[in-house]
């Protein structure tokens, strides 16, 4: 016998959430999903979820299982009960409605940001366009993406941030900035290096865990920051901080980290010092703060803290001893 | 959707869903969409429709079938140019594969997950067109408005507060699905529980050809849930307990690929025969030959449906599998334009169409072929959207007792809210379930008939007598639940009444007592219609149309 301790919550009886525990036995063979359903059926009516297609592809039931995010359909029961216990909770980042339901219409939004079909070349051939087998396999994963949710559950930057696409919208995003078919890809990945896009993922991983596809939206997120630096879209600070770490690596094999924040600002070269004057002016005169002052006195405080840690990178930046092997990677990977 | 777009192309259009767009149970088709593109070996719209007709066991009408195999690759290129995600031969056109009963491989695919594709395709053109394109996310649909002859639009509520409204609409296209949970083991979707198809029943509205439901034969064991025919196509094979390729006996020229009747029938009768696996009601699905590049290339998502279902890896293990209640070939009937008809000649209802597994046009006959439903939800969902759109287009709202429409569905609720009897709705959906499938299944017979549709007119009467513990307005998922079971009550005893009275063998439907097929009695649909009672079932036939191909014993 095991216990589901349930996370319930119904604002039309009781304004706060509290656990429910019932005990049932899941018969081998059967799923989480199978077990809420007797749950409801026999014991308790009133339990409410989402559910549809038992398959795992239309992502109704994702649900928290032990504090992560999956899909209840696709899970064996006997594999999410741990010490004969399995705790049941809606899923993260979005409102409650009623017991294990919550509301996606934010995560709807998200999708909708994103300019989320395709924008192909007016002309339309008579018969199908061509697509090569390899072009196909750019967007096979992203592709497989259900809408259900769990990432966007356990996102950790959501957390924290609203204004974050998140991973299922960006996964979706890399379904058209890796399409061959799509006219509109520097557009696109321009859109997404905005704040609240690509480069504000925190790179946890967590999106991958959860995701019950092979959609995995933080390996998408990465193609498109890689589409966006081969298109040269390096104007802002995310693109910048990569730009400037790979830098650091390959002339001396560590982080310059004296370095590394103030690049990512655009603050250093002659170039970076025009482009931020340029496009700070031009912030100016749109009449919003421009983002150099918000960038540079955002530091400010965090090196004092660091140098009160004595956390203070070294001021005279070494390079490692082995450096001409780091460099020949780069080298090796160029070619 | 695809009906929603075509509207959308000069009117507004609401799509009213009790899930999401996006989790409709289309998404679940796995293994393709057929057209005769002849991508990897020459093929016409002939050939696809002389295999529809025949895998329907001649009961298609043959007007309708030719229109809908012509329109094919149409609708695949137009799919393809909306950003459809297609699995692409060496050329780089879209690929295509071999499925049962079609001679050619005309099945358009992306890997295994073709519905859910061509879903979210459509879903992100409905994105696109959001300015003339409204959603009802879970919102369900009680009632069809029909007076004075015409329909005027439907009654709604909204699952997330349980409010009750009227929906007036100039023109109403169903495309509300099938009625697979009424039996034990199927493939459908939760949703799929005839809501649509009833509330035509409950308007006057005959329905056709309900006798006809398809079994899948690679239902994975227990739980129903779908593994492809894709599987078979490519290579698969089936096998009982003395490890024989069983299909031998059955279908010797297209052997696992024979359709899916056949295929099932073949499966049931060696698992009746005690050569199930273990003596077990399942057989195996042998895909260990194929080798693990193909497979995750192919078949990704059926490898780990096994692995997460069944703890089953394909790649070095069998997979145990049982027929499946799989697809309605009845429904609403229609012309083949989507336009509702209500009679052997052809009487439309005016302002109301339908498109899709709830719809019965009827291409399918009594058999459906894999890769023809998506086919169908795209190419009539097309049709019925231009002419609803040219309907509405002239026509005007009509006047309706609002008041009065919203009364009966709160009735409904109030009589579900004071029921306060002993019985469970969950021992009534077993015995429902249970019933349906072992009485009214794969095999059928004038006395397991007789005794399913006696059973299911007591549980009618239980059903009354059951108690709602959850009264409140958010989210009630039980009280939908419990809807949702009235209407498959009323199915189950329409499917078995409809069983009963073809007393023949064809298609999906085969009765152990009339094996045959039997052309002089039979080739015609059936109609079936609400008596003046209100409780009994009345039944009327409407003629096959037959053009091109003449009814031919049908071998495999």
């Amino acid at each position: 016998m095991a216990t589901f301790k349930i996370k319930r919550y119904n604002p039309e009886i009781q304004r706060e959430p509290y656990y429910e525990e019932f005990q049932y036995d899941p018969p081998e063979g059967t799923t989480l999903l199978d077990s809420l359903n007797e749950i409801k059926w026999t014991q308790d009516g009133t339990l409410s979820y989402r559910m549809s297609c038992r398959s795992a592809i239309c992502g109704s039931c994702a649900v928290k299982a032990n504090g992560h995010a999956i899909l209840a359909c696709q899970r064996q029961a006997e594999h999410v009960i741990k010490n004969d216990t399995v705790v049941l909770e809606p899923l993260g980042n979005m409102k409650p409605i009623k017991d294990l339901v919550v509301d996606f219409d934010p995560f709807w939004e998200k999708i909708n940001k994103v300019t989320p079909y395709l924008k192909p070349e007016e002309t339309k051939p008579e018969k199908e366009r061509h697509q090569s087998q390899a072009q196909f396999s750019i967007i096979d994963d992203s592709s497989t993406c259900i809408m259900c949710g769990a990432c966007y559950s356990d996102c950790n930057v959501l957390e924290v941030d609203d204004n974050f696409l998140g991973p299922a919208a960006l996964a979706k995003a890399q379904r058209f900035v890796g399409d061959s078919r799509d006219k509109d890809r520097k557009a696109r990945v321009e859109q997404l290096s905005e704040p609240g896009g690509i480069w504000d993922c925190t790179h946890c991983g967590e999106c991958v865990e959860r995701c019950p596809k092979p959609a995995e939206p933080f390996h998408r997120i990465k193609e498109i920051m890689t589409v966006a630096l081969e298109e040269g879209v390096h104007n802002n600070n995310g693109a910048r901080h990569a730009l400037s770490f790979t830098k650091s690596i390959k002339h001396s094999g560590r982080l310059n980290e004296n370095v590394l924040p103030v690049e990512s600002i655009g603050f250093l070269g002659v170039k970076g010092i025009v482009n931020l004057v340029q496009d700070n002016l031009k912030m100016l005169m749109q009449g919003k703060v421009p983002t150099v002052i918000k960038d540079v006195f955002g530091l400010i405080p965090v090196g004092l803290r660091m140098l009160k840690k004595g956390k203070i990178p070294p001021i005279i930046h070494h390079s490692v001893d082995d450096v001409d092997d780091v460099k020949r990677i780069f080298k090796e990977l160029k070619q | 959707m695809r009906a929603a777009l075509e509207v959308s192309k000069e009117l507004d259009v609401a799509i009213l869903t009790k899930v999401y767009p996006s989790r409709s149970h289309s998404g679940a088709a796995q293994g393709g969409i057929a057209a005769s593109l002849a991508n990897s070996e020459d093929d016409s719209w002939e050939e696809h429709m002389f295999d529809t007709c025949k895998g329907g066991d001649y009961l298609n009408d043959q007007d309708a079938v030719e229109e809908y195999v012509k329109s094919a690759s149409r609708v695949i290129y137009e799919l393809e140019h909306m950003g459809c995600v297609f699995s692409r031969d060496k050329d780089g056109k879209i690929a295509q594969r071999a499925f049962g009963g079609h001679s050619k491989p005309r099945a358009c695919y992306s890997a295994d997950r073709t519905g859910h594709a061509i879903l979210h395709a459509l879903h992100e053109q409905l994105l696109k067109n959001a300015k003339s394109i409204k959603i009802y996310n879970e919102w369900y649909m009680h009632s069809l408005i029909v007076e004075e002859g015409r329909c005027k639009g439907v009654v709604v509520s909204d699952i997330r507060t349980g409010e009750v409204e009227v929906m007036q609409a100039k023109a109403v296209i169903f495309c509300t699905g099938g009625y697979g949970r009424v039996f034990k083991i199927t493939s459908n979707a939760f949703a799929g529980t005839a809501d649509g198809v009833i509330a035509a029943y409950r308007a006057g509205i005959p329905l056709q050809d309900t006798e006809f439901v398809q079994f899948h034969p690679s239902g994975l064991w227990r739980q129903g849930i779908l593994f492809s025919e894709a599987a078979r196509g490519e290579g698969g094979t089936l096998l009982n307990s003395k490890g024989e390729r069983f299909m031998e006996q059955y279908a010797p020229s297209r052997m696992e690929l024979a359709p899916r009747d056949i295929v099932a029938r073949a499966e049931q009768s060696e698992i009746d025969e005690g050569r199930g696996i273990d003596g077990k009601d399942y057989i195996h699905l042998d895909l260990t030959h194929l080798g693990e590049a193909r497979i995750m290339e192919r078949l990704p998502q059926i490898r780990q449906l096994g692995i997460d279902f069944i703890g089953v890896d394909c790649v070095n293990e069998k997979l145990p599998i049982q027929p499946t209640a799989h697809y309605s070939m009845g429904g609403i009937p229609t012309d083949m334009f989507g336009q509702v008809v209500i009679d052997d000649k052809g009487t439309p209802l005016t302002g109301f169409f339908a498109a899709g597994e709830c719809a019965c046009v009827s291409v399918h006959g009594a058999n459906r072929l894999g890769t023809n439903s998506l086919l169908e939800a795209v190419v009539f969902g097309e049709r019925s959207g231009r002419s609803a759109l040219e309907f509405a287009r002239e026509a005007e709202l009509q006047p309706l007792n609002e008041k009065h429409q919203k009364t009966k569905t709160l009735n409904l609720f109030e009589e579900i809210y004071q029921r306060d009897g002993t019985e469970s709705y969950n021992d009534i959906r077993n015995e429902m379930k249970e019933v349906m499938m072992s009485q009214c299944g794969v095999f059928r017979d004038e006395k397991r008939l007789k005794d399913c549709i006696s059973k299911i007119k007591s549980l009618q009467t239980r059903y009354k007598k059951g108690k709602i513990t959850d009264k409140g307005n958010l989210f009630n998922t039980e009280l939908y639940e419990i809807i949702e079971l009235g209407n498959m009550l009323k199915m189950g005893e329409i499917i078995a009444t409809g069983a009963l009275n073809r007393k023949e063998s064809r298609g999906g439907h085969f009765r152990k007592d009339f094996p045959e097929r039997d052309d002089t009695n039979f080739l015609k649909h059936s109609l079936l219609s609400e008596a003046d009672d209100g409780e009994g079932i009345q039944i009327n036939y409407k003629d096959v149309t037959i053009t091109r191909y003449k009814p031919a014993k049908r071998e495999y």
